[in-house]
């Protein structure tokens, strides 16, 4: 890495639009303090559950959990997603939004930002002690519901603002393909507005009504099936943005190409295709679903590792031809090629390193009658901290330390550089470290979800607790992690202007053999949706019809905590 | 669309493995008969309590030592506690909650199921090697989740 700025591009040197960038800007202050917050939460726990401190009878441990779920996993993810979205259709379809778009991301935002206060009073004024997956018959404050439902409309909002700039680009780009970044904002949207139609559902007319008292029981088997027909495409609207962030921006950071267009939409299109009806993986252990159909979700669970495998092929494909092309000679020469001082780079490559393990324990937990071993475990914690909190994570915050300054018109310097690498690492060894003893852990049957025990000094339990202690020690470095990010982020948005030359650039690819065409059938958005109905209906309908069928009797609510 | 050779070896590589990982699940689990926990079989939770067979919890001999074990879980504990058990048992497990979701996993083992309200859950475990396990619940069900937890005596 030089000693001057992280140099800009003359190509992408238009400056960002300004009205844009303060809508950009808005979301990823949300997520980081979301970040900073749950992080703060997640502190506490692993510090509880080491025995190193007891909480104040005002903080329940439940509460502390609840509100790192929703802060990490829905609120900072959420709000990342959405911002770095608008930037880059921004960015790739037109240099500006039209004014209906912009408006319509400003809606969401709004309605996201009012749904997420008023879930974190309802969490901190331990109404909602549900934790984030607020599983039926527990019951929380009706507002805690309204919240959610504040957040998912709001996303909903936002998604249709990116259909509508998606639209007027092809309208006014008459017979050309859509730029890659805008093709995939608009299928992880897609997905999303497909996935959250079960959360949607369940949340109006189960959760609510019930919650208010107008209806007396709620049929929970019916609510996780909707929820997890929701909570499996969640992750994948989580990974399709970091793999967007892999795609079209890392080829142009390290200085090569993008290995091959339309394989990447392909896998996007899989993506949308594989990834809603698999829910019953989070569900193998429940009753009210018969084995065959269990089985044949996790037959279609495996299948959507396939866009994973083509993504860890075409990122490998990219760094060997970029290095190649820079000179690199014998089998692993390109390795040295890489910019591994520059932040942009080895934070999202430190993330796609740590989807190998991620991946393949994913592999695992989707293993049927194999996933008796580790269901509820600590394993499946270890699992999502290395999948969303390492890859997608570090992706994110890869892309803020250039997409932040590129917004503001302002540099990345090379200090801010240094402090990211530094955080990139210091977040690598917490994770590392906190997930391994949650993977031991949890194997040898340690329960997540579940506050300091020892259940009476049996001798299983004792066992568990050195591992424990690893996970306080490495939660407090990533605590010091999160912190370090925060600063960074201020950092960022305080850095020099910039000119030409020197603001940031916003790293766009080129194609690596651009005679070749992608085919435009990738395109036909109706196909891809009418296949997704059909895939869900095949998956679902039978199981789910027994269960509005044949109904179980419903639950009263409950409040047990 | 063109396909890079070594990028179809990949692909195929990895689908033939897949389909090799789905072809032992599918065995061990149709043909072997490790299946996960299932359960076709609804209660009121309402009346758990006087509902057979939950009218009537524990150990229930059904043949040479193989039992049905009716079980409730309920916050914040299992009905019945600290259940006795002969080695080498076969052991059907029923278990359902009258309350919230609860996890009935006894550590150790390949028993790990829901207990979820208006349902049954069954499975069935042979307990070959004898000592005290620790039944815990894990899947969150209020304040005190981390003291719902129980042990079964194999001897």
């Amino acid at each position: 890495m030089t000693a001057t700025a992280i140099q800009a591009s003359a190509a992408d040197n238009r400056p960002f639009d300004a009205k844009d960038g303060k809508l950009v800007i808005a979301h990823l202050l949300v997520a980081f303090t979301a970040l900073l917050i749950g992080g703060i939460a997640g502190l506490l726990q692993g510090l509880v559950r080491g025995g190193v401190i007891e909480l104040p009878s005002e903080l329940g441990y439940y509460q502390i959990l609840t509100a790192h779920g929703v802060l990490m996993a829905l609120i900072f993810t959420t709000f990342f997603i959405i911002g770095f979205l608008y930037a880059g259709i921004s960015k790739t379809m037109g240099g500006k939004l039209i004014g209906v778009v912009n408006r319509m991301g400003w809606a969401g935002f709004v309605l996201m930002t009012i749904g997420t206060i008023l879930g974190t009073i309802m969490i901190l004024a331990n109404e909602a002690t549900v934790l984030y997956t607020f599983y039926a018959p527990l019951k929380a404050n009706p507002f805690f519901y309204i919240a959610l439902v504040f957040v998912v409309v709001g996303s909903w909002l936002a998604g249709f603002g990116i259909f509508t700039q998606y639209r007027y680009w092809r309208k006014t780009n008459k017979g050309k393909i859509s730029p890659l970044f805008g093709f995939m904002a608009v299928s992880t949207m897609l997905l999303w507005q497909i996935a959250t139609i079960g959360v949607a559902i369940t949340v109006l007319f189960q959760f609510i009504p019930w919650s208010f008292g107008w209806v007396e029981k709620i049929n929970v088997m019916i609510s996780r099936t909707l929820f997890w027909y929701f909570g499996h495409p969640l992750v994948y609207f989580w990974l399709m943005p970091a793999y967007i962030a892999w795609y079209v921006c890392i080829p142009k950071i390290i200085g090569g190409k993008l290995f091959s267009d339309s394989m990447a939409r392909m896998a996007f299109v899989l993506f949308i295709l594989l990834s809603v009806p698999v829910g019953f993986h989070h569900q193998l252990m429940e009753p009210g679903i018969a084995p065959i159909w269990k089985y044949i979700q996790v037959i279609l669970t495996f299948m959507v590792v396939v866009p994973s495998l083509m993504t860890a092929f075409a990122m490998f494909a990219t760094f060997e031809q970029t290095g190649r092309a820079k000179g690199a000679r014998g089998l692993f020469g390109w390795l040295k090629k890489l910019p591994w001082g520059d932040v942009r780079f080895f934070a999202p490559f430190a993330g796609m390193l740590v989807f190998i393990p991620a991946g393949a324990g994913g592999i695992i937990n989707a293993s049927n009658q194999m996933n008796a071993l580790v269901h509820n475990t600590l394993w499946v914690t270890g699992h999502f901290h290395l999948t969303v909190a390492t890859t997608v994570a570090l992706t994110f915050f890869g892309v803020a330390y250039w997409l932040i300054p590129h917004v503001l018109g302002r540099q990345l310097t090379p200090k801010v550089n240094k402090l990211g690498i530094i955080q990139t690492i210091i977040w690598l060894i917490g994770m590392l470290f906190m997930s391994a003893a949650m993977h031991t852990s949890g194997i040898m049957g340690a329960p997540r979800r579940t506050a300091f025990t020892t259940y009476g000094d049996h001798p299983d339990s004792v066992l568990w607790m050195p591992y424990y202690v690893v996970m306080a020690i490495s939660g407090t470095i990533l605590f010091i992690g999160v912190i370090l990010m925060c600063y960074n982020i201020i950092a960022l948005m305080r850095a020099p202007k910039g000119d030409a030359n020197t603001v940031a650039e916003f790293p766009i690819a080129e194609k690596a053999d651009a005679a070749e065409p992608t085919p435009r059938w990738l395109e036909r958005w109706g196909v891809w949706v009418g296949l997704v109905i059909v895939v869900v209906l095949f998956a679902y309908s039978i199981p789910f019809g027994d269960m509005l069928i044949n109904p179980a009797p419903g639950s009263k609510p409950w409040v047990t905590w | 669309m063109h396909i890079h050779r070594l990028e179809k070896v990949w692909l195929i590589i990895g689908v033939v493995m897949l389909f090799i990982f789905l072809g032992v699940l599918g065995i061990g689990a149709f043909a072997m008969g490790m299946q996960p926990p299932t359960g076709d079989h609804t209660i009121d939770p309402e009346k758990v309590s006087e509902t057979y067979p939950f009218n009537n919890p524990g150990l229930e001999q059904i043949g040479d030592n193989e039992y049905n074990a009716y079980m409730i879980a309920y916050a914040f504990g299992f009905t019945p506690a600290k259940m006795e058990i002969p080695l080498g048992a076969k052991v059907h497990f029923q278990v359902t909650s009258p309350d919230v979701i609860h996890g009935f996993q006894i550590t150790g083992t390949t028993v790990n199921l829901m207990a979820v309200p208006g349902e049954v859950n069954h499975y069935t475990y042979t307990f070959d090697k004898p000592g005290e396990y620790l039944v815990l619940c894990n899947e969150y069900c209020g304040a005190g989740h981390e003291y719902m937890a129980t042990t079964i005596i194999v001897k």
